[in-house]
């Protein structure tokens, strides 16, 4: 049957194929930014592809579901196009929009074409559900590398966020920059606690001048990984507490009393440098 | 039955467990030291426990346990040379082993006994 309902179709996109093409780009057009020649040149080869694509798909039977065989090549189409236009920063209307726009001419040649009321009206449904889920096929694809992008980039935030950098022999620091949740004090913990073993450090300074809120959450993540370096033998000293921070830890009766706790990193790193047993003296000004 | 050695220097007793803790061990290892403390009037215990790459809860009670049983005796407990991923497991099982001191490693284990006797 489904065969059959494709005949109409299959026949159109043969006679008109040409007609069609530039019907649609004359479509795409209008509704794409101004091009430079070199992108409309581009949409006209994908489209030719596409639109071949899509006729030898309807002539090898396939349906309105697009997820079967006869339309591998043109999901393969429209996933590379979907994925060039999410990149060049298109919305996921326009990409739809593209397809959508296969309509008109599509409908135009068949009402010249057949001119039976009913097999117009059949040739019309089917044109019809083939475009939609093309189109919705595009959104999907387009959907999906944004996603890519947006996971990429987190991975990406997660690993630039946690430098563990070291300030002096067996003083490590740990400067901590946005918001802490669960998955980043693991990274956090994680590679400071690597960092202690390789370097052998004694004291380590986390430092959250970078971090916007402190919640209970948050704060319980810094005494983790304050136990856990304690574990490892290593004191930390945390400091970088504002004004607001230092409110909000009481208001909240987070107790920090087992840890050292100064306002600043300059003064977590003297204490440290203390426990170290080195000292930091002024060279006596030079007179003249 | 395999017995973990516990080896006397001086006034402290160095325990290095080298290999995988089993609960059976464990206890063995608890009954024996608490009797060389006594019997060798020790000041101080150090644990390595540099080569352990698993923990449960039961090790981690049972480490916490040896350090209060060796206060109790008058000897001070410095564990050394916990891993990160047991550090890690540790602090998320609720076990931060308060009151047992750490170092990095044992040359720094033995400074830490060392201090109050200097």
């Amino acid at each position: 049957m489904s065969e059959r309902d494709n005949d109409a179709l299959v026949a159109l996109l043969q006679r008109h194929e040409a007609a069609i093409l530039d019907e649609w780009l004359r479509e795409q057009s209008a509704s794409r930014r101004r091009g430079d020649p070199a992108q409309d040149a581009e949409a006209r080869t994908t489209s030719r592809e596409l639109l071949a694509a899509i006729a030898g798909a309807l002539a090898a039977g396939g349906g309105a579901d697009i997820a079967g065989a006869p339309w591998e090549k043109v999901r393969d189409i429209l996933a590379e196009l979907s994925a060039r236009r999410a990149n060049q920063g298109y919305s996921a209307s326009d990409t739809a929009t593209l397809l959508f726009a296969l309509k008109q001419p599509l409908f135009r040649h068949l009402r010249e074409d057949v001119k039976d009321a009913g097999k117009f009206a059949d040739a019309l449904w089917r044109a019809s559900t083939v475009v939609d889920s093309l189109g919705l096929h595009a959104t999907e694809m387009y959907q999906k590398t944004r996603e890519q992008v947006i996971e990429r980039q987190q991975r990406e935030l997660l690993e630039l966020s946690t430098p563990v950098v070291e300030l002096w022999e067996g003083i490590l620091a740990l400067p901590l920059i946005g918001t802490l949740d669960s998955g980043r004090t693991q990274v956090v913990m994680e590679s400071l606690l690597e960092k202690i073993v390789e370097s052998g450090a004694s004291i380590a300074i986390i430092d959250i001048t970078g971090v916007p809120t402190v919640d209970t959450l948050v704060a319980q993540h810094l005494m983790k990984t304050v136990a856990a370096a304690r574990l490892m033998g290593a004191d930390c000293i945390i400091s970088g507490i504002r004004p607001q921070i230092a409110q909000t830890i009481v208001h909240l009766g987070v107790d920090l009393a087992q840890v050292t706790t100064k306002a600043s990193l300059a003064d977590a790193f003297l204490v440290a440098l203390k426990r170290t047993g080195s000292e930091v003296h002024l060279r006596q000004a030079q007179k003249g | 039955m395999e017995r973990i050695p516990i080896l006397r220097m001086g006034r402290f007793l160095l325990v290095t467990i080298q290999v995988d803790m089993h609960d059976q061990l464990a206890l063995a290892l608890q009954d024996d030291l608490t009797q060389r403390i006594v019997k060798d009037r020790a000041r101080g215990v150090l644990i390595d426990i540099s080569s352990l790459d698993v923990v449960d809860s039961f090790i981690g009670r049972m480490i916490s346990n040896i350090a209060a049983m060796s206060r109790v005796l008058d000897a001070q407990t410095v564990v050394v040379g916990m891993r990160p991923a047991v550090a890690i497991t540790l602090v998320e099982l609720g076990l931060d082993l308060p009151g047992v001191r750490t170092a990095l490693n044992v040359e720094r284990g033995m400074a830490l006994l060392q201090e109050p006797l200097s």
